[in-house]
């Protein structure tokens, strides 16, 4: 669940570039370019992910563990800023206008079969960029729980729903509620990576792998504590009203 | 290829370290001392909940300080 979610938010940044480079420039240059790119990421995880699995269970929890922290905790305060009001949301809508707009200012040529480089490249760049994580959460979820097929398979799943409703309405997709998605995402990975790599240090979690039902439910809590802080803050600073407690009632759309 | 490296340590640094710094290095911290007290027999067990619940909220509190 948590490899789904978190590549379905990655997916509608991804999706958001290649309409671009498909609206300004030519569809079927954006679209040689996301495929590129995804069977540049697909080999990295088949190249990676035997690789991986060939470390020992305790180093590669430690080490697992600690990615995922670091991932998820980045991931979190991000989504707490954002749904707090410290930072602006991710808005699919104004990203997609300011590449369209860029995009239409350069020179047309053609490369091999592609018939524009320039929307091949935008398209290509977007896609890796984004994937670049989805490969990051699939070889360590994956690798911890002996299951890099099923979290390929989830994250494949992710990419190609995001990827045929992009196709389906041929704008960017805002009604994602991205921010809602990062929270729980970044929430999950948070929980996980501490819970497996204090496993990995030697740590003894009281009631074994039970710890996780409280350990997820305490880091919600104080992500949504901080998130009321913040608006409670905001409000205070500017005598505004802002927005209600729950990160879902944040987004926009 | 310098210029690769540079890139490729951005990319990683932005994935793992991201805004904050500070956080980072908080939790890496306290991973060392959850593997130090493992070798003894106190409880390590609380150490990384701790500094999330701490580390975090400072984190958040920086940012908003830095922005207001």
């Amino acid at each position: 669940m948590a490899v789904f979610l978190a590549c379905a938010v990655e997916a509608a940044e991804a999706a958001t570039i290649v309409l671009a480079a498909g609206t300004a420039r030519d569809w079927a240059s954006a679209g040689y370019g996301a495929v590129a790119a995804t069977l540049v990421l697909a080999a990295a995880v088949a190249a990676l992910g035997p690789a991986i699995t060939r470390i020992p269970a305790g180093a590669l929890r430690l080490v697992v563990g600690a990615l995922l922290l670091l991932f998820g905790i980045r991931w979190l305060r991000k989504a707490v800023l954002r749904a707090g009001g410290a930072a602006a949301l991710h808005d699919e809508e104004r990203i997609f206008r300011e590449r369209v707009e860029i995009a239409r200012r350069a020179a047309r040529r053609g490369w091999g079969r592609v018939p524009d480089a320039y929307g091949f490249a935008l398209s290509f760049q977007g896609v890796l960029l984004e994937g670049t994580e989805v490969v990051f959460i699939v070889l360590t979820f994956g690798s911890n729980q002996h299951a890099i097929g099923l979290a390929a398979a989830a994250a494949g799943a992710a990419i190609l729903a995001v990827g045929l409703a992009a196709l389906a309405v041929r704008a960017p997709l805002t009604r994602i509620p991205e921010n809602t998605l990062k929270f729980v995402v970044g929430v999950l990975l948070t929980g996980f990576g501490a819970f497996w790599s204090a496993e990995g240090a030697g740590a003894r979690w009281p009631g074994s792998d039970a710890a996780l039902l409280a350990l997820l439910p305490a880091v919600a809590l104080v992500g949504l504590l901080l998130i009321a802080g913040l608006r409670w803050h905001g409000r205070a600073r500017t005598g505004a009203a802002r927005p209600p407690i729950s990160p879902p009632a944040a987004e926009p759309g | 290829m310098a210029r690769r490296i540079r890139a490729v340590a951005a990319v990683a640094r932005d994935l793992l370290v991201g805004e904050d710094w500070g956080l980072a290095v908080g939790m890496v911290a306290a991973l060392g001392l959850t593997a130090g007290l493992s070798r003894s027999t106190v409880p390590s067990w609380w150490v990384l909940p701790a500094t999330i619940l701490v580390l975090l909220p400072l984190s958040v509190w920086r940012a908003e300080r830095r922005r207001g």
